[in-house]
C-alpha cells in the first residue's frame, strides 16, 4: 500500500491524528471560556463516567429492581412484581446445615461448596504462598527466574490451566499411569465427587499461588534488615526470629492477602467451571455457577432468582471488600 | 569442573558452605518449577502426538511417530512393524491393511507376496518425531481464524477504549481542583466493590437494551470501565509535578494539549504497565463473553476451546493443539515484559 501523507506512517498517523485532535480539543476549549478551568475536569471524566453509569450504576440499581420481580419475561415493565418471593424461596430451610431440606437446595448447595471451598483454598494459598515468599526471600540465585516460575500460571486463562489439568487427570491420564506403573489402582479423578473438589482447590491454588506470593515476598523485603541484624545479635534462634520478628511485622501484609484471597476465592467461577463444570452431580458447583446457571444457563431463564442470590453474594462480598480497606489502611498505617 | 561446581553451589555471604536450609530451599523451588512447568510442558508434548499416541496406555512422555516406507506400486507410505513372534518372528513387514484381528502384510523387499499375520505377533516400529497434523488439521476443522480475530479484536479494542477512558479520568481526578471530586472519587472506590460477577443478569439486560447481544462491542464496551486502571495512572500521574501544567498555561495551551501532549507522554510508564495487564485480562476474559456471545460465529478463543471440551466425547487431539495456541500469545508477551507485568499486578492488587 502506498503511504498518501509524507510516505510513512508516522507521517500519515499524524496527517490523521492532527486534525481530530483539533476536533475533540472544541469540547474542553468551550467549556473552559463559559465555566472556568476548573470544571474543565468534568469533560475529561464524562467518557469513564458514562461507562461506569452505564455499566455499573444502571445495572446495580437493575439488580435490585429484577430482585423483586418473577417470570421469564426480559424487559422489566413485563414482569410480574413478585415482593419479596425470591428471597424467600432462596433462604427458606427447615434446617440450615442441610440443603437438601431447602426449598433451593442447589443454591445452599453451591453456598456450602463455597464457604468450604474458600477456606481450603485461602488456607492452602496462603500457607504455600508464605513459605515460597520466605524462600524467595533467602539468598537465593536466580531469584528473578523463580519468581516468574511461580507467577507464570497467574497469566494463563482458567480455560487453558482447566484443559491442561483435565489433561493430565483423564482416566487414561499421565498421572493414572504413573499410578499404575507404581502399582496403584487408577483413579477416575473428576468422577469422585470428593476428589474433584480437592482437585478444584488445587487448580485454584496452582494457578493463583503466585500472585499472593509475589505480595507477601513485597511485604517480606520491607522488614528492615537491621531488625534481623539485632537478632542475630541477641544469638535469637532461627525459629524465634521468625515467629517473634517476621510473623509479626508481615501480619499487615498478611492480612490483606487473607483478605483479597478471600474476595478472589467467592468469585471463583471460570477455573472449576471449564474443569468440572460444577460435576459430578453439584459436588464443585460454585455460588457464581448457580447465579451463571440460573440466569442463563437454560429455560426457564429466572432472572429475578439470579438478581436476588446476586445481592446476597454481593453482600456477603462488600463485607469482605470493607475489610480489605480496613487491612490496606492497617498495612498503610502500621 | 571443580570451579563450575564451586560456582554453582556458591550462596551470596556464607562463605560457600551449603546447609540443610538451602538444599529444602532448592529443593522446594525445584519441585516448585517442576508442578508448574510439568503440565504445560506435558500438554505441548501431547499435542504433537497423532490420534493413536494420545491414546496410548501408559503413555511416553516424547511423541513417537510410526516409521514408514515406500513401496513399488503404493501410492502411500506403508507403517512399519516387526514381527515378534509367530511363522514370520523377526521380521519388518509393511501393513497392507487390517482385516478384524488379522493384518495383510508385504515385506518390502519383496513386495509382490502377500503375508497374513495375526495382529497380536506384530509391534510397531516408532520413533521420536513431532507430528504437526493436529495443528494443520485444527485450522482446517474450525474456524480458528475467525476465533483468533475475535479474540484479538475483543482485546485491542478495549485496551484502546479503557486507556483513553481510564487517562482522561486519571488525569481529572490528579490535576484539578473541582467540586466534587471527592465524591467521583468515592464512586470509583465503589465500582471498585462491586465486582462485574454479582451483576451478571442486569449488565445484560444493559447491553441487550443496546442491541449488543450475540456482538463483539457488547464484550468490548463493558470491560473497558475498569476502575483498576483509574487508580493506576492517577497514582502515577500524581507524581507529575503541577509547576509543568502551570507553565503550559501561561503558553496559552488548552486543557487538551496539556493532556495529549504533556501528561500523556509523561505518564507513558503507567500506560505501557497498564496496556499490558489489559491485554492480558482481556484475552483471558471468560464470563462475561460466555454470556453475551451465543453464536459460535462470535466465539472467543476460550468460548471455542470451552465449547469443544464440553462435548460429550472430547477430541483430545485438536483439543490440546488449540489449547496451546491459546497460551501461546501469552507466554511470549510474559516471557519478554514479565518484570513490568510482575510489578504491575503487585501494585494494582489483581484486577
Amino acid at each position: 500500500m502506498q503511504m498518501p501523507f509524507r510516505g510513512s506512517w508516522g507521517g500519515f498517523m499524524l496527517s490523521v491524528l492532527t486534525p481530530l485532535m483539533k476536533i475533540v480539543e472544541i469540547p474542553f476549549v468551550l467549556v473552559q471560556k463559559f465555566f472556568g478551568v476548573r470544571r474543565v475536569a468534568w469533560v475529561f471524566l464524562a467518557p469513564n463516567l458514562i461507562l461506569f453509569a452505564l455499566f455499573a450504576f444502571i445495572p446495580i440499581y437493575l439488580n435490585f429492581a429484577y430482585s423483586f420481580t418473577s417470570g421469564g419475561n426480559i424487559l422489566l415493565e413485563d414482569r410480574p412484581d413478585a415482593g419479596w418471593e425470591n428471597f424467600r424461596t432462596l433462604t427458606a430451610c427447615d434446617n440450615y446445615l442441610d440443603p437438601n431440606s431447602c426449598e433451593r437446595d442447589v443454591f445452599w448447595r453451591a453456598l456450602f461448596n463455597t464457604v468450604w471451598f474458600v477456606t481450603l483454598q485461602v488456607a492452602f494459598m496462603v500457607g504455600f504462598s508464605l513459605v515460597t515468599a520466605i524462600i524467595l526471600n533467602r539468598e537465593i540465585r536466580a531469584r528473578g527466574f523463580f519468581r516468574s516460575v511461580f507467577f507464570f500460571p497467574v497469566m494463563l486463562s482458567p480455560v487453558v490451566i482447566a484443559l491442561t489439568w483435565k489433561w493430565i487427570l483423564q482416566r487414561h491420564g499421565i498421572l493414572n499411569a504413573s499410578l499404575d506403573a507404581m502399582g496403584y489402582e487408577p483413579v477416575w479423578w473428576l468422577v469422585d465427587r470428593q476428589w474433584a473438589f480437592a482437585w478444584s482447590v488445587f487448580l485454584t491454588v496452582w494457578a493463583h499461588m503466585g500472585f499472593y506470593t509475589l505480595i507477601l515476598l513485597a511485604g517480606l523485603q520491607a522488614i528492615p534488615r537491621d531488625v534481623y541484624d539485632a537478632a542475630l545479635m541477641d544469638r535469637a534462634s532461627p525459629w524465634r526470629t521468625f515467629r517473634h520478628i517476621t510473623l509479626p511485622l508481615l501480619s499487615p501484609t498478611m492480612l490483606v492477602v487473607l483478605v483479597l484471597a478471600g474476595i478472589k476465592g467467592v468469585q471463583t467461577f471460570d477455573e472449576v467451571y471449564a474443569f468440572t463444570g460444577g460435576g459430578p452431580g453439584s459436588a464443585t458447583t460454585l455460588i457464581i455457577q448457580y447465579i451463571y446457571e440460573t440466569g442463563f444457563g437454560g429455560a426457564p431463564r429466572l432472572f429475578g432468582l439470579a438478581a436476588a442470590a446476586s445481592i446476597l453474594i454481593a453482600g456477603l462480598l462488600v463485607i469482605l471488600t470493607g475489610l480489605q480497606f480496613w487491612a490496606n489502611r492497617r498495612n498503610v498505617d502500621g | 569442573m571443580a570451579n563450575a561446581i564451586a560456582f554453582l553451589t556458591r550462596t551470596r555471604g556464607r562463605n560457600g558452605r551449603w546447609d540443610w536450609t538451602d538444599w529444602v530451599s532448592y529443593g522446594y523451588l525445584m519441585f516448585g518449577v517442576f508442578i508448574i512447568f510439568g503440565p504445560i510442558l506435558w500438554l505441548m508434548m501431547s499435542s504433537f502426538k497423532t490420534e493413536a499416541d494420545i491414546y496410548r496406555y501408559p503413555p511416553k512422555f516424547l511423541p513417537h511417530v510410526q516409521e514408514t516406507v515406500m513401496v513399488d506400486g503404493y501410492d502411500d507410505p506403508l507403517p512399519l512393524y516387526s514381527i515378534v513372534s509367530g511363522e514370520h518372528k523377526g521380521r519388518t513387514l509393511a501393513q497392507l491393511r487390517r482385516v478384524g484381528l488379522v493384518a495383510q502384510m508385504i515385506d518390502p523387499r519383496n513386495p509382490d507376496e502377500r503375508l497374513k499375520v495375526n495382529i497380536s505377533d506384530r509391534e510397531a516400529i516408532e520413533s521420536v518425531g513431532f507430528a504437526f497434523g493436529n495443528y494443520t488439521e485444527v485450522f482446517e476443522r474450525f474456524t480458528l481464524l475467525r476465533y483468533f480475530y475475535n479474540s484479538t479484536f475483543i482485546t485491542l479494542v478495549t485496551t484502546a477504549i479503557a486507556l483513553i477512558a481510564n487517562s482522561m479520568a486519571a488525569f481529572a481526578l490528579s490535576k484539578y481542583q473541582f467540586r466534587g471530586r471527592t465524591a467521583i472519587l468515592m464512586v470509583v472506590i465503589g465500582t471498585l466493590m462491586i465486582p462485574q460477577t454479582v451483576v451478571l443478569v442486569p449488565l445484560f439486560m444493559v447491553v441487550r437494551e443496546l442491541g449488543l447481544v450475540n456482538n463483539l462491542w457488547g464484550v468490548i464496551i463493558p470491560s473497558a470501565a475498569t476502575p483498576t486502571g483509574v487508580f493506576l495512572l492517577r497514582q502515577y500521574m500524581l507524581t507529575i509535578p503541577d509547576e509543568i501544567l502551570d507553565a503550559a498555561r501561561m503558553d496559552k495551551a488548552s486543557e487538551w494539549k496539556i493532556f495529549w501532549r504533556i501528561i500523556l507522554p509523561l505518564s507513558a510508564p503507567a500506560i505501557a504497565v497498564l496496556a499490558i495487564l489489559s491485554i492480558i485480562w482481556r484475552w483471558n476474559d471468560f464470563l462475561w463473553p460466555l454470556i453475551v456471545l451465543s453464536e459460535n460465529e462470535q466465539f472467543t478463543l476460550q468460548l471455542a476451546l470451552n465449547s469443544l471440551q464440553g462435548e460429550s466425547i472430547i477430541e483430545w487431539s485438536y483439543l490440546l493443539a488449540m489449547t496451546v495456541l491459546t497460551l501461546l500469545p501469552v507466554t511470549v508477551v510474559f516471557m519478554f515484559l514479565q518484570k513490568y507485568i510482575t510489578t504491575g499486578i503487585a501494585s494494582t492488587g489483581g484486577k
